[in-house]
């Protein structure tokens, strides 16, 4: 099962991933990961923007990626896009597998190429003024992991 | 007409998100740019900017023949999710 979606409201991880769960009772292993808005450092919003013709084809592709890369039987992905507040989740990614070590791999995969090599733009409000997110070097590291 | 998408910071240097402009500098993106205020054209043709024509992205360096009704987004670089 592909559960890719692009949201445009605030979504509770915990009722996604139950569904998810019960989806797959042949399930051996769900890995699962939630990316929040960090609390503290005085950001008081994130805004997420993105394309419509490229942002959800690419997490589309990326998830057949993750599904051709590890045994998996399935893949969550969901993904914010607007206005966020401290604590509220970005992105959701899950994957089920038979044994552990693919669920996580696939995970970590699909957050590493999330934050590097999708369609969104993000910036953030401190102090009531706006500022744009600059791509990070850590995560273009984070994705040559994925390049051998 | 001619639409053009301006994404992430791009938005902010044209002040709109989209902006529809007409096709009389000839079907190529530089008569494009010609006709747009100085400091936006530059940061269009920055060296990390992607272009996507009626949403596929175009190969670096491309030069697009252009029609009428096209979209034509600048895609400046992603700051992830």
């Amino acid at each position: 099962m592909r559960n890719v979606r692009l949201l445009t409201a605030p979504f509770d991880p915990n009722a996604e991933i139950d569904p998810f769960a019960r989806a797959h009772p042949e399930a051996g292993a769900i890995a699962s990961f939630v990316g929040k808005v960090r609390p503290g450092g005085g950001v008081e919003a994130l805004e997420l923007s993105h394309y419509p013709p490229l942002t959800l084809p690419g997490m589309e592709t990326l998830a057949d990626e993750a599904m051709r890369r590890w045994p998996l039987m399935g893949v969550l992905l969901l993904h914010r896009t607007g206005l966020l507040y401290p604590g509220e989740p970005i992105v959701m990614v899950a994957a089920v597998s038979s044994h552990r070590r693919a669920a996580f791999e696939a995970t970590d995969f699909v957050m590493d190429h999330l934050k590097s090599d999708s369609w969104f733009w993000k910036r953030e409000q401190v102090g009531g003024q706006w500022r744009w997110i600059e791509p990070r070097g850590e995560d273009h590291a984070d994705l040559k992991r994925w390049q051998a | 007409m001619l639409k053009l998408v301006f994404l992430g910071r791009l938005e902010d240097l044209a002040g709109v998100g989209e902006m529809l402009v007409p096709l009389d500098g000839g079907q190529t993106l530089s008569g494009v740019l010609a006709g747009l205020p100085g400091d936006l054209a530059a940061a269009l043709q920055g060296p990390k900017v992607k272009l996507a024509q009626n949403g596929a992205l175009l190969p670096p360096g491309a030069e697009p023949v252009l029609a009428d009704g096209d979209e034509l987004a600048f895609l400046p670089p992603v700051s992830g999710g």
